[in-house]
């Protein structure tokens, strides 16, 4: 049997980058994953007859520029149908606002002069903003403590760019850094549908509504992001996301990686407080000298290694993490297509028509229920290649706000609520959407806890949310990728710098090994 | 006895199941609070009741002690993870000294841990621990239930504590230290354990609350030929300083209560590594302490102090050639039996070696102060040790 250097428990998009990047500076390494295919969120089970599958994300935006490149994941197969996909704020009325090029940077609708130079300024900002945080996404988090090997130099630089945006500007980021992204909105623009894109944006996958404190910085990691090599800019993978999956897998094959589907960890070997190896349902073991877990936290601490191996306070705040998702996801199988009163199919349809709007939305899950009108954005996979459903049909993919992860109601009936009313919102918008669906699915947050291993069906492993970042994140004493345990490291998107189909958590953490691990 | 919780306000401090008797007994009327209760301070004569603790029987009320039942089929783990001593080695029927820490190996209490029954344990303690046992039975099966006020409990201690037990009926001439036996008396029983917290023969005794009164009778009726005596908190303070006992809140700060990040002490630093088991795997603060352990103990160490002179060095700062502060005293008392000046002190470890210690002291002489700068010795502890206090059986008298 060939011995292993480095576990790795996940084959998620982080837990292969961890793996292709420890395995290319010449580690062993395995990964398990307890599905039949990797890839994480962006893979997932057959839908409908003919139809693609769908996987939970439906937009590349946080793509690390590391991973791309150092996995080859371009040479590796994965190309794009879209690399600056326009989002449109649908309207009811028709009169869509569409944004074009990196954050709007071209409106198309009827806007007001006033707004749209309020906006050329508000968007300068906010991308200058995103541009000086975007590389503290590489970075591990520094400790709050003397001596503890942070990098010293290199923060002092991300610091210092910070500091360059004059004195202006670095006073206005250190306004708004917590504020909330409804304040800024409302103080800067009149356009209800862009004010709700925007505030959408800010939202999306938290356990925020726009007014809620902290949101803006949600919008400005979101704009730190890059789509197809772009930062702020919005992509969509040719295949569909399935195909960074597999070149991923392809990259992480090419240079040794072994994988193994169907292994699901149930526990780390601990011996003498060192991670030894780990144990598989089954009740395989296998050694090896480090173990990486790209699975979620909690699992990761309260299952895997479980609380005999750890402190009181640390099982504590581990159990405390928050980590309540509120998005919900909807595919729908369409035997024709629909039409949004004449918007472009080839855009992301957001259908958030105010910040009242996503806020009402946002209310409901607060009291564990289902909202009366969801926001939603929408991506039709099919308008942009073949593939993805038959011929003269489509595949509809939405993220759909705000769905309770505890619904009071019960988990079946607040399902079949949120479907129905979402349903009725794309019905609203696009009329006769409703008799062209041959199949539908709605993932709840349990759902996608369920199919995902997401605790709390939270996407980014734990919310992503000011008191959950950087050195926080996903808690003090683990915020480094290492956890208190000796050979055990952490590499999802649990940790800094959280969700989003990215691999930077896998490949921070890898940096991190490589460095203070002797192979 | 359990008073609503809503009315508390009505009784600022509760009076314990033996006050009929002590608030007799308290012919000096001193009191003091002492964990919500009132408690006697002194009941007749100080010096007369550290007498009784070293040359005849004590009686000490130590129904204030916070008590925990910890029970369940992963009680032996949990206990483990807790508390920094292998409780796999504490057979039913055996009693630990004990601490616990936080995750940075700072001590939460001390206090003394009972193996009951098969699965079943108590721990005695000085404060309230309830949401850090909690938390920590997570993960285990097992049960906490705070019974502070569902256990009346008595100390009686001193050369003649065995005899007058025997004369009340209770056989403990058996009984080994740090074990315990149950007995008959009345509904229940009384559990005896040879236990104390004065460095001489003694035990404690638990019952309940309604076997309170009887308990105290029998024991003053079977003790009144033997000298036996209430004793107030002050005596028990000078028989444990001889002893080289610590006291939560006053030898140290629990760190779940300390405010200032420096004032919390890691076991190492209390002189308590000795208790620690390496060997056991994880256990609350290990990973801390081992790195504590390997750096060279803790900045701080506890010592006992043999200070010249005969005035007691309370609150007193530690120097270093009598120039440079190197600790402080926490407890301080001339020891009548060792007719020795002694003290606990934190000391900076960087101290412990090399002497040329010295103690200041402010005595306080008709309302005027006057600053001794006094030579001090390390000594080991305990100050007092009497083979007596471990001799099974024990003396007869």
């Amino acid at each position: 049997m060939p011995s292993f250097d480095v576990i790795v428990i996940g084959g998620g998009t982080n837990g292969l980058a961890a793996a292709a990047r420890l395995q290319g500076a010449g580690r062993r390494v395995l990964v398990l994953e307890a599905g039949t295919q990797v890839g994480g969120a962006a893979v997932g089970p057959e839908f409908a007859p003919g139809f693609g599958r769908p996987a939970l994300a439906h937009i590349v935006h946080q793509m690390d520029p590391r991973v791309m490149a150092g996995m080859g994941l371009a040479r590796h197969g994965l190309g794009f149908v879209a690399r600056d996909l326009a989002s449109t704020a649908v309207s009811l009325r028709g009169d869509h606002l569409r944004l074009d090029g990196v954050l709007g940077a071209d409106l198309h609708g009827e806007v007001g002069q006033a707004d749209r130079a309020a906006w050329a300024a508000l968007r300068a900002q906010l991308l200058a903003f995103a541009g000086v945080l975007a590389p503290f996404k590489a970075v591990v988090p520094p400790r709050l403590a003397k001596g503890v090997g942070n990098e010293h130099l290199r923060l002092a630089k991300l610091g210092l760019a910070v500091r360059m945006l004059g004195k202006a500007n670095f006073r206005e980021l250190m306004r708004m850094l917590l504020i909330n992204v409804a304040d800024v909105l409302n103080d800067e623009l009149d356009d209800d549908r862009l004010k709700g894109l925007l505030g959408f944006d800010a939202t999306l996958g938290s356990w925020l509504g726009p007014q809620s404190p902290n949101s803006l910085i949600l919008l400005l990691n979101r704009l730190a992001g890059e789509g197809a090599g772009v930062r702020g800019a919005l992509a969509l993978p040719a295949g569909g996301m399935a195909a960074v999956a597999q070149a991923m897998v392809r990259a992480a094959a090419a240079v040794g990686v072994e994988v193994r589907l169907g292994s699901r960890v149930e526990s780390v070997i601990i011996e003498a407080d060192r991670a030894r190896g780990v144990r598989l349902a089954g009740g395989e073991e296998i050694p090896a000298g480090l173990v990486v877990s790209a699975a979620n936290p909690k699992t990761t601490f309260l299952q895997l290694v479980g609380p005999r191996h750890l402190d009181t306070g640390f099982v504590n705040r581990i159990r405390h993490q928050k980590s309540r998702g509120a998005a919900a996801k909807l595919h729908l199988a369409l035997t024709g297509v629909p039409d949004f009163r004449g918007a472009d199919l080839r855009s992301r349809l957001v259908i958030a028509p105010s910040l009242r709007a996503v806020e009402n939305a946002y209310n409901a899950v607060k009291y564990g229920e289902v909202p009366q009108e969801p926001v939603m954005e929408i991506v039709l996979p099919s308008a942009f290649e073949a593939g993805h459903a038959p011929t003269g049909q489509h595949l509809l993919s939405a993220i759909v706000q705000f769905a309770p992860h505890a619904p009071k109601a019960g988990a079946d009936a607040a399902r079949a609520e949120m479907l129905a009313r979402t349903l009725a919102v794309l019905e609203a918008h696009a009329p006769g959407i409703g008799a062209m669906i041959s199949h539908a699915e709605m993932l709840m947050p349990y759902d996608i806890e369920a199919r995902y291993g997401m605790v709390g069906g939270n996407w980014h492993h734990g919310e992503l949310s000011v008191e959950q970042m950087l050195f926080n994140r996903p808690l003090p004493g683990a915020a480094q990728y290492a956890a208190p345990v000796a050979g055990l490291w952490l590499a999802g998107a649990g940790c800094h710098p959280g969700g989003g189909i990215s691999g930077a958590a896998g490949w921070n953490a890898a940096e991190r090994i490589i460095r203070e691990v002797r192979a | 006895m359990r008073v609503d919780p809503k009315l508390h306000y009505h009784a600022p401090l509760l009076q314990t199941p033996f006050h009929l008797r002590t608030s007799v007994a308290n012919r000096l009327n001193q009191w003091g609070a002492w964990a919500g209760y009132t408690t006697a301070l002194a009941f007749e004569d100080e010096a007369m009741e550290y007498t009784a603790i070293r040359n005849a029987a004590s009686v000490f009320d130590l129904c204030p002690m916070v008590k925990y039942r910890i029970s369940g089929p992963d009680v032996v783990a949990y206990l483990n993870r807790l508390t920094v001593r292998d409780v796999g080695k504490l057979s039913v029927g055996g009693v630990q000294y004990t601490i616990w820490c936080d995750d940075a190996g700072k001590i939460i209490d001390d206090g003394t841990l009972f193996h009951l029954g098969p699965d079943d344990f108590r721990i005695c303690c000085q404060e309230r621990h309830l949401p850090w046992l909690l938390d920590a039975a997570f993960g285990y099966q097992v049960g906490v239930v705070e019974e502070t006020e569902a256990v009346a409990a008595l100390s009686l201690q001193g050369p003649c504590a065995a005899t007058v037990l025997a004369a009340a009926g209770f056989d403990v001439w058996g009984l080994k230290p740090f074990r315990m036996a149950r007995f008959a008396f009345g509904a229940g029983g009384v559990m005896i354990s040879r236990t104390g917290f004065t460095g001489d023969l003694g035990y404690e005794l638990w019952t309940a609350p309604e076997m309170a009164l009887p308990l105290w009778d029998a024991l003053f009726a079977a003790g009144a030929a033997y000298g036996i005596r209430p004793i107030g908190s002050h005596a028990l303070d000078i028989a444990r300083i001889e002893a080289g006992f610590i006291i939560t809140n006053m030898d140290f700060i629990p760190v779940h209560q300390a405010v200032r990040e420096d004032r919390s002490r890691s076991p190492l630093e209390m002189g308590l590594g000795w208790m620690i088991d390496w060997q056991k795997g994880q256990f609350n603060g290990r990973r801390a302490l081992v790195a504590e352990r390997d750096a060279g103990g803790g900045k701080w160490a506890l010592v006992g102090l043999d200070i010249g002179g005969n005035v007691s060095a309370e609150g007193s700062l530690l120097y270093h050639n009598q120039k440079t502060e190197a600790g402080f005293v926490t407890a301080a008392a001339w020891s009548p039996t060792t007719k020795r000046n002694v003290a606990l002190a934190h000391l900076e470890r960087k101290y412990l070696t090399g002497g040329n210690l010295w103690v200041e002291i402010y005595a306080l002489r008709e309302l005027q102060y006057a600053k001794l700068m006094v030579p001090v010795q390390i000594v080991e502890r305990p100050f007092f040790n009497p083979a007596r206090k471990r001799a099974t059986p024990p003396g007869r008298f």
